[in-house]
C-alpha cells in the first residue's frame, strides 16, 4: 500500500534523519516529521518532534494531560501551519475528534459523504453507516443520535474517504465503559478491513496497548517513549506480558503502576 | 511550580459530620414527586388555550361598551367595529388599502432585505468587506430610520418612493446585524471538521457557514419585520393618498373611531400574518435544532 505523500512544509535547516527506520520493508513511511517544532507564544509545546508512522501502522500516543497530543494531531491534520519542521503526511487524510463534530443541519448519512466529489451519494454513505453499525439511523438529524451513536457516525464519515491515515483524538473519551469497549473493537475491525495507519491519541494506557502496534509517550514537547506491541491479536488484558507492558508505560507516564488498577 | 495552600476550616463546617445527615428522621427530608407528563393536560388543545387569553379582552371591551363604561366616541365598541368592517370590507375599501399597505411593506422589505443580507455575507465572509462595510454600518445603525423622514421627504417627495424608502432603511439594519453575527459566530469546530472534510470554500460557505448563520438570520427576519410595520405606520403618515395609514387618517378627521379601530386591527392582522410566516420558516428550515418549545 503505497501512500501518496504530501509536502507539508520544509521550513529551517536540513535535518539529518538520525532515526533507523523501524521496519526495513517499508520504504515510504506514511507520516515524517522532522524537527517539528510548535511555538504558543513563548512556550515550546513540541519541541524538535522526530516521528515516523509505516503505511498501515496503528500508533498510539500517550502523555499527561497539556503535553502537546492534540496539538501534533492537528498539525498531522493540516488544521495547524504556524509550525517550524518537516512534516509529510499522505493526501488523504481523515479525522475523527473527541466530539463527533457533525454538522446538525444535515441529516446523519448527508454529513457522512460531506466534501465528498459528485452528488451526495446515499448508498456510499448507507454503506459506511452499516459498517459501524448504524445504518438505520442514516435519516435522523444529529441531535438525536447518542454520543456513542454520534461518535460511529464520526468514524464513518472518516473511513469512507478511504483515507490512507487516520487520525483520532480520543474518540472513545465521552463514552460509557461499555460503549467504549465496543467501540474499540470497531476500530480494530474497522482498521484490520481498510488497512490504513492510524494515530489515535488517548488516555487510556488499557486501550493503547489493546489496539496499537506501537505506543508512543509524549512528555516535554517530543516522543519520550516508545513501545512496540508484538501481541497476537485479539489481544488479552489478563496475559501476563500486556500487563507488562501496561507496567511499563505508565512508569514512563510518572505514574506508579502499583498504584494504579485496572482503571 | 507547586504553591502551599493553607486550609482555614470554619467554625460551624467541623460540626458538619457525615453522622447528622444520616441521622435525618425521614419526615424532614424534602422530597419532590415527579409527575409524569399527563395526556389530560392535552386534552384542551394549544390553540385553543392561546387563544382564550384575546377572547376575553375582546368579551372586556364588549361589556365596557354595552354598559357605557366604555362611550362610542372614545372607542367604539366591537360589535360597531364588526358592523364598520363589513361596510368597508363590502364596497372593497379595506382590501384595497390592505394590498397597497402590504405591497409597501413587501417592497420595502424586499429592497432593504437584500440590502442588509448582501453587505452582512460581503462583511462576514470577506475581510476587506468586513473593514469597508461593518464599521460604517455600526455607526449607521445608530441613527433612527424615523428620524430620516423629513430627509427621505425631501429626496423622493411624498410619493410611494419615501415611504418604502423608510422601509428599506428600518429593515436593512437588523438583519444586517444578525446575519453578520450569525456567520462570525458559527461553531469553529465545525469549520476545523469542514477543513478536513475538504471542502472548497465555496462548500465551506454554502454547507457550514450559511446554515450555521441560518438560525440567527431567521432572528433577524423577525426583527426586521416588526421594524417594517412600525416603518410602514409611521411612513403612511406621510400624506397617503390610498393604503391602510390614509384610511385612518381620514377616519380621524371625521371623528370615526371604530374605523379606526378596523386598521388597528388590520395592522395587528397583517402582522400576525407575518409572524405566522416567520414562525413556518423557522419550523421548515431549523427542524435541524433542538429547540426549547416549552409545555
Ligand atoms: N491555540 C492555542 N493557543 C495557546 N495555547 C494553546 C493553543 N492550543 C493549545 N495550546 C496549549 O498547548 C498545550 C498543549 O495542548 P494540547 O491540546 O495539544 O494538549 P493535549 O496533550 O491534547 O492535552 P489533553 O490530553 O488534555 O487533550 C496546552 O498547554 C495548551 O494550553
Ligand atoms: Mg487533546
Amino acid at each position: 500500500m503505497a501512500a501518496s505523500l504530501q509536502r507539508n512544509l520544509n521550513v529551517g535547516e536540513a535535518v539529518a534523519p538520525p532515526l533507523t527506520p523501524k521496519r526495513s520493508k517499508a520504504p515510504l513511511p506514511a507520516v515524517r516529521v522532522r524537527g517539528l517544532t510548535r511555538r504558543f507564544g513563548e512556550r515550546e509545546v513540541l519541541k524538535s518532534l522526530d516521528v515516523d508512522i509505516a503505511p498501515g501502522e496503528f500508533v498510539a500516543l500517550l502523555g499527561a494531560s497539556g503535553c502537546g497530543k492534540s496539538t501534533l494531531l492537528r498539525i498531522l491534520a493540516d488544521l495547524d501551519r504556524e509550525i517550524v519542521g518537516e512534516v509529510e503526511v499522505p493526501v488523504r487524510r481523515a479525522v475523527a475528534f473527541q466530539a463527533p463534530r457533525l454538522m446538525p443541519w444535515k441529516k446523519v448519512w448527508r454529513n457522512v459523504v460531506l466534501g465528498l466529489p459528485g452528488r451526495p451519494d446515499r448508498a456510499r454513505a448507507l454503506a459506511a453507516l452499516d459498517e459501524v453499525g448504524i445504518g438505520h439511523r442514516a435519516d435522523v438529524w444529529p441531535k438525536v443520535l447518542s454520543g456513542g451513536e454520534a461518535q460511529r457516525t464520526s468514524l464513518a464519515r472518516a473511513l469512507v474517504r478511504e483515507p490512507d491515515l487516520l487520525l483520532l483524538d480520543e474518540p472513545f473519551a465521552a463514552l460509557d465503559a461499555l460503549t467504549r469497549i465496543k467501540a474499540q473493537d470497531l476500530v480494530a475491525e474497522l482498521w484490520q478491513r481498510h488497512g490504513c495507519a492510524i494515530l489515535l491519541v488517548t488516555h487510556d494506557v488499557e486501550e493503547a496497548v489493546l489496539l496499537a502496534d506501537r505506543v508512543l509517550v509524549m512528555k516535554d514537547g517530543v516522543i519520550a517513549h516508545e513501545e512496540r506491541i508484538d501481541l497476537e491479536r485479539p489481544r488479552d488484558v489478563a496475559d501476563p506480558v500486556f500487563a507488562r507492558i501496561r507496567g511499563s508505560l505508565l512508569d514512563s507516564l510518572g505514574v506508579r503502576h502499583g498504584t494504579h488498577g485496572n482503571a | 511550580m507547586s504553591s502551599i495552600a493553607t486550609i482555614t476550616i470554619a467554625p460551624g463546617a467541623v460540626e458538619r459530620r457525615p453522622a447528622d445527615q444520616t441521622a435525618k428522621p425521614d419526615d424532614l427530608l424534602a422530597r419532590q414527586r415527579i409527575e409524569p407528563v399527563s395526556t389530560a393536560r392535552h386534552r384542551v388543545p394549544r390553540w385553543l388555550r392561546r387563544l382564550s387569553g384575546p377572547v376575553l379582552l375582546v368579551l372586556l371591551w364588549h361589556v365596557a361598551s354595552q354598559t357605557g363604561v366604555l362611550p362610542s366616541e372614545v372607542l367604539a365598541g366591537p360589535t360597531t367595529v364588526i358592523g364598520s368592517a363589513a361596510k368597508l370590507v363590502d364596497n372593497g375599501e379595506l382590501q384595497d388599502a390592505m394590498l397597497i399597505s402590504l405591497s409597501r411593506a413587501l417592497a420595502g422589505l424586499a429592497i432593504g432585505g437584500s440590502i442588509g443580507v448582501t453587505l452582512a455575507v460581503v462583511a462576514g465572509l470577506f475581510r476587506l468587506g468586513e473593514d469597508m462595510v461593518d464599521a460604517t454600518m455600526q455607526m449607521l445603525r445608530t441613527v433612527p430610520a424615523v428620524a430620516l423622514i423629513p430627509l427621505l421627504i425631501i429626496w423622493f417627495g411624498i410619493g410611494e418612493a419615501p415611504k418604502i424608502a423608510l422601509i428599506a432603511l428600518g429593515t436593512a439594519f437588523p438583519l444586517y446585524l444578525n446575519v453578520y453575527a450569525g456567520i462570525r459566530n458559527v461553531d469553529s469546530t465545525l469549520i476545523e471538521a469542514g477543513r478536513t472534510l475538504d471542502l472548497s470554500r465555496s462548500a465551506m460557505i454554502r454547507h457550514v457557514v450559511l446554515p450555521g448563520a441560518l438560525p440567527s438570520a431567521l432572528v433577524g427576519l423577525r426583527y426586521s419585520l416588526g421594524i417594517a410595520w412600525l416603518a410602514l405606520v409611521f411612513g403612511e403618515q406621510i400624506n397617503a393618498t390610498a393604503g391602510i395609514g390614509y384610511l385612518m387618517a381620514t377616519a380621524r378627521e371625521m371623528f370615526q373611531t371604530d374605523v379606526i379601530v378596523v386598521c388597528l386591527v388590520v395592522y395587528a392582522l397583517l402582522g400576525l400574518g407575518v409572524d405566522f410566516t416567520v414562525r413556518t420558516l423557522e419550523r421548515v428550515f431549523l427542524a435541524w435544532r433542538p429547540a426549547f418549545s416549552g409545555t
